[in-house]
Formats: structure tokens, sequence, C-alpha cells
């Protein structure tokens, strides 16, 4: 057996020991938690051994070859009249690179949480080894949707995310703050949990109309050139909309919701109560990541209607594109007035999302696709080094108080340096270069709009980036808390390490082929014809030939925001107490930024308290009124019933039966009276009386005899 | 002949002693009425050729029984001196009913046995014929003893019940 | 020689008992009563000679009953004079209508 007959079923396999994982971890060793950790990192591992196979071995095959004849394997599984739904795997080059990114950040991110969840071994978390166990199960949901063959089996994963989300947001419940108006770890899991609900709905409506347009959900049914037609030709409830174009935004609902784009982008931040791993894990690397993954897996749908040559963009695709640009320029301009250190890069994780999904929007998949991995890396290291930096300074999530960690946690600093230039783009040495400047080179022939929008978005993302790293690292610290900051442990530090050198070395893979210089050197823009493969060359772009001034642009912008942000306050680091020079220069802007444009306030005033008030009277008058009523009423009724009841049982039937009782009671009274007189001679009359009686009787008798 | 008028006279004496046992207020004159009957039976049992049973009569009846009665009479004599009344309060119903008793059984009496005429006279040999036939085994010889066991019981118990504690 | 008819000494049985009977049931001594007992007593024993006399003489059934009657009279008449004797030690009365505790 070969290889190559192995992997589908290897594959298959991948999501499976992180599952085991968690049900050994919750079901028997609980209380041990080094047992925990090494069950959950040992699973890990061998998903990560398992996928790394997987991937190195298909990588060999070359992007056609593998897109034409991917890794799949499906069995049939829940009958449904003619047709029965599906369970497979599918690896495709897509899904090869997804799976080659999410195991080793999985993996790292495991290793880390020992280290952060133990505080280096000093303090261990009360709750540990289910920390490990719920972060089991979250890999088993991101490895599964990426192999899934379809629909159905992503959404089933999707939502296994969804409630681990939930969970380890919400891991540390019992936190609660003296402000009722910050939000609490509890109310932030629900948080995320009811507004990506929204989304998952939107995209439910999108599975159930594809399914009933098509009668299968199997990605390689649909998405191949019959079937789509076949939706494009087809009309769909809304006057105007191909069933393709409806399908498509409702599927795209799922991704503003899961990767929080605008509007459903409030959970994101609040989501950054839970512990630091998470938010790497889910909330930058993998989760959020799922709902762009499904959206260029579903690409050939979203882009039915696509006409590259003309500009004609298909109805998903400007929802998109709409949708992302703006996402990107509000995260960016609110990230730039954000204290706490997770929060700034939340916002930054939105405003990178909103890049990829605006790409697709016009037309640039493969774009998405690499900022995609680069920014795993990247936004993953960036997290992983902010929980450093939080554990080792005792817990100081606000970057007014740090200061001077560049001493005191040098590779924790040097690494989150790294990540930093790669998320602002740094030109050529940081991977996040590539992937952003391909997103932006695509916009510049595409879209003028979309690409300033974009390009100022990466100015401020480079600002607020550089801002971040300068008030954390430069200068002198400004508590007692960055004072005695101090590396955390090695397994915190080595994965920084690991991922930082991707951050870094990762790009290179994806080298446009006319790049001056660097391009010939480097193999032939070994991802975008790989992953290039996957649907097929859509825009006019890599033939046509190198286009210097997006280029030029993108760097200019980027080093123009590092710089600045280090003139701000890098050159002349802050002291403590000093107040942000942000918030003299922005003005009357600064709190609108500072508090999120209001979009929370709003929707608590436009959905939620009336809801809530609806709620509210609803069970006062329905619940508690008509149906409380009701019952009440009832059993009042059944009561006085019972009483009327007792009434006649007590009165009519005890009192007949006791009243006939007392009439023969005093009979008898009466007559043991009469009869019962003590004097022998009295009982012997009654004898004598008897004995006449019963003679006259027999005298009758002889009498009849006698005359008969 | 004679033995009708003989009849008549006796019974008459009989039942003359019975009811003046019964009507008398003293006790000690109805003690001799009852002993007047008493003896007016054993005359009858003559006539009836029981010569023993007369016997009997006289020495068991008027010698033992009559005696034990004054004696009982005696002893018991403080507080029925005189006065209150000697019948209790349902004397007139016995008595009707033990009219209405009599005069039925009389006539139903009369009814079967009005004819019914002496046999043939009786053998003289009558008394040792009763000895025999009390100890005979195939006679009456168990309840003979059974007599006297009850005899020594009423002894016994007699005495137990009046001893003076 | 002409004898009486059976039935005279039946009635005359039978008057003797009713006349016992009503000294019996209405006299209010205790000893009176006795005295009705033995002419009841008296009236059986009557009767049984009779019949003897006049149906069987031969036989000696009607005697050897009239025999356990005198025996059982007798017994009788000794126990229940003790009784009296010692109800009248206990309650100072042979009153039968203040002797009546024969009841529940």
């Amino acid at each position: 057996m070969t290889i190559h007959t192995l992997l589908p079923i290897l594959t298959a396999l991948i999501p499976l020991p992180p599952f085991f994982s968690f049900l050994l971890i919750v079901l028997f060793f609980n209380r041990w938690k080094r047992v925990s950790h090494s069950i959950a990192i040992g699973a890990m591992f061998i998903s990560f051994l398992m996928a790394q196979v997987v991937f190195w071995s298909v990588i060999g095959m070359g992007g056609h070859a593998l897109a034409e004849h991917p890794i799949h394997v499906e069995i049939p599984w829940l009958p449904a009249g003619a047709t029965a739904l599906t369970m497979g795997v599918l690896v495709d080059p897509l899904g090869a690179f997804t799976l080659f990114f999410v195991s080793i950040t999985c993996l790292c991110i495991f290793l880390y949480s020992v280290g952060y969840m133990s505080e280096g071994g000093r303090h261990y978390d009360p709750r540990y080894s289910r920390f490990f166990a719920y972060i089991s199960l979250f890999a088993t949901g991101m490895l599964g949707l990426t192999v899934a063959d379809n629909m159905l089996m992503l959404f089933i994963f999707w939502e296994i995310m969804g409630l681990c989300s939930y969970l380890l947001i919400g891991f540390w419940w019992e936190k609660n703050y003296p402000d009722p108006r910050q939000i609490t770890p509890r109310q932030a899991g629900l948080k995320a949990f009811m507004t990506t609900r929204v989304g998952d709905v939107i995209m439910l409506l999108g599975i159930a109309y594809l399914y009933t347009a098509t009668g299968t959900l199997s990605f390689r049914q649909v998405l191949n050139e019959s079937t789509l037609h076949h939706l494009a030709s087809m009309a769909s409830v809304i006057p105007g909309l191909s069933a393709a174009a409806l399908i498509g935004l409702l599927l795209f609902g799922g991704t503003v919701g899961k990767s929080a784009q605008f509007p459903l982008h409030v959970w994101l931040p609040d989501a950054m109560e839970g512990p630091t791993p998470v938010s790497a894990m889910i909330h930058a690397a993998t989760m959020v990541s799922a709902g762009v993954y499904m959206a260029v897996r579903m690409f050939p749908l979203l882009q039915v209607g696509f006409d590259a040559h003309h500009g004609q963009l298909s109805a998903p695709m400007v929802a998109m594109a709409v949708i992302g640009t703006f996402s990107a320029f509000m995260a960016a301009t609110i990230a730039v007035a954000q204290n706490d250190i997770k929060k700034v890069l939340a916002y930054s994780t939105i405003s990178q999302l909103a890049y990829m999904v605006a790409a697709l929007g016009i037309g640039a998949y493969v774009a998405a696709a690499f900022h995609l991995v680069t920014h795993a890396f990247f936004k993953a290291l960036l997290f992983l080094g902010s929980g450093s930096v939080i554990v080792g300074s005792h817990h100081e999530q606000d970057m007014m108080k740090m200061g001077g960690l560049l001493k005191r946690m040098p590779i924790t600093a040097i690494t989150f340096i790294i990540g930093g230039l790669a998320l602002s783009g740094f030109p050529i040495l940081t991977a996040g270069f590539w992937s952003k400047d391909e997103i932006l080179a695509a916009a510049w022939s595409s879209n003028q709009v979309v690409f300033w929008v974009l390009a100022i978005g990466a100015l401020l993302t480079a600002f607020y980036t550089s801002r971040q790293i300068c008030l954390t690292f430069l200068g002198e610290p400004r508590s007692d808390h960055a004072a005695h900051a101090h590396e955390v442990s090695w397994t915190v530090y080595v994965p920084l390490i690991v991922l930082a050198v991707f951050a870094a070395g990762f790009g290179f893979i994806g080298v446009p082929e006319h790049f001056p210089v660097i391009g010939p050197l480097i193999n032939n823009n070994l991802f975008h014809h790989f992953v290039g493969a996957t649907i097929g060359e859509l825009l006019p772009h890599g033939e046509e030939g190198f286009n210097a001034v997006p280029l030029l642009i993108s760097v200019l912008f980027a080093l123009t925001g590092l710089v600045g942000g280090w003139l701000v306050y890098g050159r002349r680091p802050l002291a403590a107490g000093q107040p942000d020079p942000m918030v003299r220069a922005l003005g009357p802007l600064y709190p609108v930024l500072k508090n999120k444009y209001y979009v929370d306030e709003f929707y608590n005033a436009v959905l939620i308290q009336p809801t809530i008030r609806l709620a509210r009277a609803v069970y006062q008058w329905v619940d508690r009124g008509l149906i409380d009523g009701i019952l009440h009423g009832v059993a009042k009724g059944s009561f006085q019933a019972a009483r009327g009841n007792r009434w006649f049982d007590k009165t009519v039937i005890n009192g007949g039966v006791d009243a006939f009782v007392a009439f023969f009671q005093r009979l008898a009274r009466e007559a043991r009276l009469v009869l019962q007189t003590g004097q022998v001679q009295h009982y012997l009359l009654q004898v004598l009386f008897f004995v006449c009686a019963f003679a006259a009787l027999y005298v009758i008798l002889w009498l009849r005899q006698l005359g008969g | 002949m004679t033995t009708t008028i003989l009849f008549l006279l006796f019974a008459l004496v009989t039942l003359a002693g019975a009811i003046g046992t019964v009507t008398e207020r003293k006790l000690f004159h109805a003690a001799l009425w009852m002993l007047l009957s008493f003896f007016g039976v054993a005359a009858l049992y003559v006539l009836l050729e029981a010569p023993f049973f007369a016997a009997v009569q006289l020495f068991i009846y008027m010698g033992a029984i009559g005696i034990l009665i004054i004696f009982a009479l005696m002893l018991t004599r403080g507080s029925m001196r005189e006065g209150g009344p000697y019948l209790n309060d349902q004397w007139w119903l016995v008595a009707l009913l033990a009219v209405v008793l009599l005069v039925v059984v009389g006539w139903l009496l009369w009814q079967q046995y009005g004819s019914v005429m002496a046999v043939h006279a009786v053998d003289e040999g009558s008394l040792v014929q009763l000895g025999r036939v009390l100890s005979e085994q195939d006679g009456y010889a168990l309840p003979f003893e059974v007599a006297s066991v009850l005899l020594v019981m009423a002894l016994i118990g007699a005495v137990t019940i009046v001893r003076e504690r | 020689m002409m004898g009486v008819p059976l039935a005279w000494y039946l009635i005359l049985a039978a008057a003797l008992f009713c006349v016992g009977l009503y000294g019996v049931l209405s006299r209010r001594n205790a000893i009176a009563t006795v005295m009705g007992v033995e002419l009841m007593l008296n009236a059986v024993n009557v009767n049984l000679l009779a019949f003897w006399r006049y149906t069987e003489p031969g036989g000696m059934t009607g005697q050897a009953f009239a025999t356990f009657v005198y025996a059982v009279a007798a017994a009788e008449v000794a126990v229940g004079l003790a009784l009296i004797v010692a109800i009248y030690r206990n309650r100072d009365t042979v009153d039968l209508d203040q002797i009546n505790l024969l009841k529940w």
C-alpha cells in the first residue's frame, strides 16, 4: 500500500486525536493536570504529524493534478429521500495549505497554553485540565472543517467551534468587574455566541437553499460548471438575484458573523475576556479564519456572474467588497485609540480579515487565501506575545502602564516586533508584506476606491502597530508591574520563536514571478500556482506583468505608518501618567474612536433593550398572566370542587351513615335497658314468653295437620 | 270408684298446698304449705302403686329439702321480716302466661290422653327390679355413678360457697 | 275397677308445674323462688311416674328416671340455698329485685 492510497484514510483520521483527547480528559483525567496537558499536546502532535504527512505528500503532485484529483473519500451517512447526505474528506490545494498552517499554529498554541495557564508552573489555573479539553475539542472542529468535503459537515464543525468559543471566552466565568458597563467573561461568551448565531442562521438558510436547489451539498458536486450554471440561471425569491447570487449572499452572512465583519463585528473585541491562547487560536488564527476559508471554498459559487475583463462583479462579491473595505478601515481607526494590548490586536484582526474579504470581493481569491495563511502566523504570534507580556507583568493589560519590556522580556519583545512588522507589511522581510501587497495589487487593477481605502487602512495598521510596540516595549516602565516583568517559561517563548520564523519566512513562497530580483530567484510563485489551481485563474493579473505603482504606494504607506508611530511614541517615550498624545491630536474624534463608534450602544438601544422589554412583557402578560392564570384557575376550580365533594362526603354521606347508625344504637340501648335488668326472674320471664310462643306455634301446626 | 275419689282428694291437697306456697306472704307459712303439697304428692305416688317413691318423697322432699328450706329461711331471716310487697312487678304477666300455658297444655293432654286407662296390675317385685336396673351395666349403672358424682360435687360446692372466711 | 284416666294425672302435673312457675317468676324472696322450683320438680316426677304406671309398668325406665330426678333435685336445692345464704351474707338481702348484677 503506497502512501497515496493511505492518504484519504489519514486525512479522515486527522480530526480524531484531539477529539479523543477531549473525551479522555473530560471523562477520566480531569484531576491530573500534567496528564491532561500531555494527552492534549500528544494528540495535537499526532494530528500535526498526520497533517504534515498529507501536506508534504500532495505538494509534490502539483496544483492542477491535485485540483483535478484531490484526495477524496466519502460515505453515505444520512438517507434523505432518494439521495443521501454524505460524510467525507477532501484535500485540494486550498485545503492542503490550510491543514499546514492550522496544524502548526494549533500545536504551538497548545504548547504555549501549558506555560500560560500555569503562569510558568507557579500558579496553575484551577480548571487547567478543562481548558485543554476545550481546546482539544476546538482543534477537532477546525481540523474537521478543513478536511470536510461537503457543506453540512463544514457546518457541523463550524458549530463545534462556535460552542468551544463560547466555553473558552467564558472560561473565567466567575470573574466580575465593579463597573457594570464593563463586560464580564460570561457576558462576552454569550455575546459571541449570539452574534455569530445571527450569521450562522443566515448561512444555514443559504445551505438549505443550496440543498433544495441542487439536491446535494458536496463541494465537488456543487462547485462544477454545470451545477453552477444551473444555479445561475435559476431565479430566486428576490427579483433581480439568481439562485446562485442569493445563496452566495446568505453564505457570506456566515462569514460576516464568524469572521467578525461589520455589522456583526461587535463580539470579537469583547471575546478578549477569554484567556490569551484562546484569543490567539480562535480569534486570530483559526476560527475567524474559518469564515474566510468557507468563502474561499465557495468562491466559484460566489463569483457566478463575475466578468473580470469588464469589471463586473457578482452580487455577493459586491457585498464582500463593500463590507470588507468598510470593516478594514473602521476597525483600523478604532485600533488607534485603544489602550488594552489585546483590544488593539482584536480590532487589527477584524481589519485584516476584512482585507481578505475585500480581496474576495474583487476576485483575488488567491491573495485572500495567501493573506489568510500569513495572517494566521503573525496574528497568532502577536497574541501569544501579548499573552506573554500580560503574564510576565502580572496581569497588566493596559499599554499605558507598560514600557521598557524590551530589556526585561527580550525574546517576547523581538518576536513581537517581528510579528508587528509582518502585520504592518514591512517590505520584503515579512510574510505580511507579500500577502498584503498582493491584495493591494489586485485592488489597484480592479477598483481604485477599494485600493485607496485599503491603502490608508494599511497606513493606520502600521501606525497603531508601531504605537503598540513603542508603548509596550520601549522607554521606561510606567508601573511596578512592568518594572518587574520577566519571561514566563520555555513553553511560552519557544512557540513564539517558531511562529516568528514563519511570520518572517513564509511569505517567500508567494513572491510573484515578475518581482524584480527576488521573483525569478524563488520558485515560480509556488503558492499562487498551487492554490490558484483550485479554481483556476480569474484575474487578469499575473500574466500582464509586474506593476510597480501599487507596490510602491503600499511600501510608502507602511513605512510612513511605522515611522509616524515611532515619532509619536518611540522617540520620546511616554512617562508614567503622561496622557496619550493622540487624545489631544484627535480632539473630538478620540472619544468616538475609543468607544468603537458607539455601535454596541446602538445595538443595545435598538435591538437588545426592546427585545428584553418584549420578553418581559410576554412574561408578564402571557406566561404569568394567561398561562399561569389558566393553571391557577384550573387549580382553584379543582380545589373548590374538591371542597364541595368533601362537604358532601362529610355531611351527607358521613352524616347519613352516622344518623343511621345512631338510630340503631339508640334502639339497641333502649332495648338493652329494657331487657337487661340484671334480675334473673325477668330473664326467665323472657324464656317463658318464647316457650309459650313456640308452644302456640306447634299447637297451631298440630291443629292444622289435624284439620287437613 | 274409690281410686277416683282418693285421687281427687289428694290432687286437691297437692294443689292447695302448691297455691298456698306461692301466694303466702309469710315465708314460714309458705314453707308449711309446701310441705303439705309434698305430702299430697306422696299420697298420689301410693295411688300410682309406687310405694318406694312415696317413701322417698317423704324422706327427701319433706324431710331433707323441706328442712333445708326452713333452715335457709331462718338463716336469712333478718331482712325479710315484714313489710313491702312480696311479689315483683311482673307477677300479673307471669300469672297470665302460666294460666294460658296451663289451659293450652291441659287441653292438649286431654285430647291426647283423655281416654288412656291404666293397664293391668303391677308386679310386686318392682323394687328389686329397680335395684337391679340401677346397678346393671347395660342398665343405668353409669347414670347412677354420675349421679353420685353429682351429689358429691353439690356437697363440696355448697360447703365451699357457704364457708365462713 | 274403674281407674282414673292418665290425663287427669298429667293435667294435675301441668297445674302443679304452672303454679310452681308462677311462684318462681313472681316472688321477691329468693327462697320462695326455690320453693317454686321444688314444686316444678315434683310435677315432673308425677308426670314420669304416671306415665310409667299407665304405659309400661313392667319396664323400669320411668322409675329410674324418677330416681335421678330426685338426686338432681337434692343437689340443686343444696347448692341453690348455699348460694342464697352466701348472697345474704354479702349483700344483706335476699330480695331478687335488688340482686341485679347479671348484666353488662
